[in-house]
């Protein structure tokens, strides 16, 4: 192959993997948002499920398909220790808490000689195909499309509309909470996983306050309506800097403004469309 | 002031309850009692306590002392949902359905209790939860035909207009068919018209085996709709009986009247 | 040694207080998780180096710079949450607006500044310092010192002494009654936001002199000690801030002397979570910690 042409491949494999990864997360972010609740706790989480894959495989040698689903157990603890008592609390008790775990787990990968310090884990045996990637996506889309289709999804609903009105039709309001932020974990943990196995290197500073921030700007893009909003914000938000590749280094500013607008001014995201809420 | 109502098992309990705020009591010692059956109603001039009564009782707010019996347990300490899946629903003084939603969603959101289908059934569609659900939507239409809105289950409920939103959640409180249904001013901001229809929906809720327990403003709607009224001033309980006998009573008269009138009136 | 450590600590945590003190009173009043916040930091920062590097006395430059942030910050409030105050629009939607506009305004910053860190003109502060117990203190520790306490004791005063201070408190408590009995609540929001972000960039002067390091991002850095202080001191209780900001400087210093100094953000992390589940109104209790 000629050498412009192989270049040319390997970029664009790897915007194959992003455009998956960045699907996955932002129905991380979805999953939160479409119950009222704003974590912002998705780049953490994913981070979580790299550090802890990335060390599974190559510390302990555990095979990928072990290592894949036990990824989601750190994202998890984490999910409960941070989200039990917070989600007492108003809403902004998460936001922050969440927020606050992002830059304390950089720091401590930053800090601990065992997760890399500042080099970050390299040398991860790239086991991650796109395939195995858009398998996952796929099947998160289905679950949470049918799970919307039915009385969890209506109760979800119900808590973002009015989450008073919802405990008392009989919605265990704290229980859902804490659900969709498990939920979430596994989802971002699974992202962790799949694109550390996809790209050979991590490092602490793909897990932080920007990435967090990108990851909502995905789904308040999108919309939160149902769950290929998110996917479909993730998507443009991920082309776009390929395409404008002159201004790639704002494209955390873009990022920034996108969530910016569509909180004043398009609140129901680009795709306004709202998922049925009944299976029957 | 003896109940005129025979003696019947009580539903709804509460002795001694208290809610205290900053530098107020909201809610002050009331034994409120409602027996199984009927229509009762809770009125008072404004800010006698009569909402913050009801969100003690649907566990909205957490009361300072005292207790609440309900079906002959102690939910006291229950959190609002628990309460909802004993057979206990509501309604809101400023209307609080899910606009976004469908009039069939949000009928479907009231029977949320009753639904039991796991993560596992509703991903695999088990075919328990596809019967299930099935069921689910048959009650929340024949909810919304209970209140006549069955023709617009597809619209949605931000679309609906006041009167019919407050009839909207009336279905959504119906459809688990609960036990005690709360009703806070459901005539607020209803034409005559649309008052009269009311009191003719809330028999026939009364019909179907559902306790009725209102708050309202509207005097006359109240005294030809309830079995029992309990008068509430300051937080207090100043009466509990019969309307006939409340139209009657000084202390009732006082507290809506104010002292000059009731005073004018009983020298008359 | 210790007493030394103790000394730094409370330094520094005199600075995290007068930080969260802006963002605690922010939240108090306006009922917004600003998180440009951390950017009003960052301008009274550059604000300050540059007025410094044009040749201006500290003592010019510190107010000179905390009205610079204090201007951004009304500018920025009225651009991006009058909106959604009109609109009555819950704490998430604000929170969410101020979080994309940080990363926007963090990110333009550092496209346009560069990410180096620059240092203050040597001879802006005196070199001097001060012995006694055995604790040394140097000119710009104690200048910090006693800014933060000027400017806290400012804030107590206007709060709690003046008319104005009353306006603010009646709006923390009920905005729409305080609406109806004749406060301009527009005009009350910007001053608010004015004196919130002159606190901000004030703030960033300090820790630019504390630390001499004055970078676009030193203001993300510095909002994690701000949630840690504002909810350890209770979301909206000024004094509840105040005493965390102290504590969270010691318990800092101390952790980064005993123990290791890159667990310092983390330290701060964990007793965050520890009040949560704790003490979720704070520790000492004051704040409604409204049920969700």
């Amino acid at each position: 192959m000629e050498a412009w042409l192989d270049d040319l491949f390997w970029t664009y494999q790897n915007l194959v993997v992003s455009l998956g990864i960045n699907g996955l997360l932002a129905l991380s972010m979805y999953v939160v948002l479409a119950a009222g609740q704003l974590s912002l706790g998705q780049a953490a989480f994913m981070g979580l499920g790299a550090y802890s894959s990335v060390l599974m495989t190559l510390a302990w040698g555990w095979p990928f398909w072990l290592v894949l689903p036990a990824s989601c157990v750190a994202p998890v603890a984490f999910a409960l220790a941070v989200g039990g008592p917070t989600l007492r609390l108003s809403g902004v008790y998460l936001a922050i808490a969440t927020i606050g775990m992002g830059e304390v787990l950089r720091a401590i990968y930053l800090n601990v000689d065992a997760l890399g310090g500042a080099l970050g884990l390299s040398g991860i045996p790239e086991q991650a195909s796109p395939l195995l990637i858009y398998a996952v996506l796929a099947a998160a889309l289905a679950v949470l499309w049918l799970v919307g289709r039915s009385g969890l999804g209506r109760a979800m609903e119900a808590m973002r509309e009015d989450a008073t009105a919802a405990e008392a039709t009989g919605v265990d309001v704290r229980r859902m909470r804490l659900g969709v932020l498990v939920a979430s974990a596994v989802l971002a943990g699974l992202a962790g996983a799949l694109s550390a196995h996809a790209t050979d290197f991590i490092g602490p500073n793909d897990y932080g306050f920007e990435p967090a921030v990108t990851i909502l700007s995905f789904a308040l893009l999108g919309g939160v309506g149902s769950p290929f909003g998110p996917v479909l914000g993730a998507s443009v938000l991920t082309l776009l800097p390929e395409v404008f590749r002159d201004f790639a280094n704002l494209r955390l500013v873009f990022n920034g403004i996108v969530i910016v607008l569509a909180v004043l001014f398009l609140p129901r995201g680009l795709l306004a469309w709202r998922m049925p809420r009944r299976a029957a | 002031m003896a109940d005129a109502a025979p003696r019947r098992v009580s539903l709804l309990a509460t002795s001694g309850l208290t809610r205290r705020y900053a530098g107020l009591v909201a809610v002050d010692g009331v034994d409120l009692t409602v027996p199984e059956g009927g229509v009762h109603a809770l009125i008072g001039p404004n800010g006698a306590g009569k909402t913050t009564l009801f969100n003690l009782v649907s566990g909205l707010v957490a009361p300072s002392s005292g207790n609440i019996r309900f079906a002959g347990a102690d939910i006291t300490r229950l959190a609002a949902d628990r309460r909802a899946r004993l057979g206990m629903a509501r309604t809101f003084q400023n209307i609080r359905v899910f606009g976004a939603m469908t009039l069939l969603e949000n009928a479907l959101t009231g029977l949320h209790p009753r639904l039991t289908s796991s993560l596992v059934g509703i991903v695999a569609r088990l075919p328990a939860f596809r019967r299930e659900e099935r069921h689910a939507v048959a009650r929340a239409r024949e909810a919304l035909a209970l209140v006549g809105l069955a023709s617009r289950a597809e619209e949605r409920a931000a679309a609906l207009s006041y009167g019919d939103q407050r009839r909207l959640e009336i279905a959504r409180a119906m459809a688990g068919a609960p036990r005690l249904l709360l009703l806070d001013e459901p005539a607020a901001g209803m034409n005559p018209a649309e008052t009269v229809a009311l009191s003719a929906l809330i028999r026939t809720i009364v019909g179907t085996g559902t306790t009725v327990l209102l708050v309202e403003h509207d005097m006359h709607f109240v005294m030809n709709l309830s079995d029992s009224v309990t008068v509430l001033n300051f937080g207090r309980r100043i009466f509990s009986g019969p309307p006939a006998e409340a139209r009657a009573d000084p202390g009732v008269i006082e507290a809506y009247l104010g002292t000059k009138v009731a005073a004018r009136l009983a020298g008359r | 040694m210790l007493a030394q450590q103790l000394a730094n600590g409370v330094l520094l945590g005199a600075t995290y207080a007068l930080f969260a003190l802006g963002f605690t009173l922010m939240f108090g009043v306006l009922r917004v998780i600003n998180l440009v916040y951390g950017f009003y930091f960052t301008a009274g920062a550059f604000f300050s180096l540059w007025l410094a590097q044009a040749g201006w006395p500290l003592i010019a430059a510190l107010p000179a710079a905390a009205v610079g942030a204090g201007v951004v910050a009304v500018a920025l409030d009225w651009l991006l949450l009058t909106r959604l105050r009109r609109a009555h629009a819950d704490e998430l939607a604000s929170l969410m607006v101020t979080l994309g506009a940080v990363l926007a305004l963090y990110a333009a910053a550092t496209a346009w500044l560069g990410p180096d860190i620059r240092r203050l003109p040597p001879d802006l502060v005196g070199g001097g310092a001060v012995d006694a117990i055995g604790v040394r203190v140097t000119f710009a520790q104690l200048l910090i010192l006693a800014a933060c306490g000027a400017l806290v004791g400012l804030l107590v005063l206007l709060v709690r002494g003046t008319t104005l201070g009353l306006a603010i408190r009646a709006m923390a408590e009920k905005p729409d009654a305080a609406a109806l009995m004749g406060i301009d609540t527009a005009r009350l929001a910007a001053l608010v936001s004015f004196i919130s972000g002159s606190l901000a960039g004030a703030g960033g002067v300090l820790i630019g002199l504390n630390f001499n390091a004055i970078h676009p991002y030193m203001g993300e850095q510095m909002m994690l000690r701000g949630f840690v202080v504002v909810i350890v001191g209770g979301l909206g209780d000024i004094f509840g801030a105040l005493l965390a900001g102290l504590l969270l400087g010691v318990v800092e210093v101390l952790t980064a002397g005993y123990l290791a100094s890159g667990l310092k953000e983390a330290v701060g992390f964990a007793i965050l979570v520890l009040v949560l589940w704790t003490r979720p109104a704070g520790l000492f209790g004051r704040a409604d910690a409204r049920r969700a």
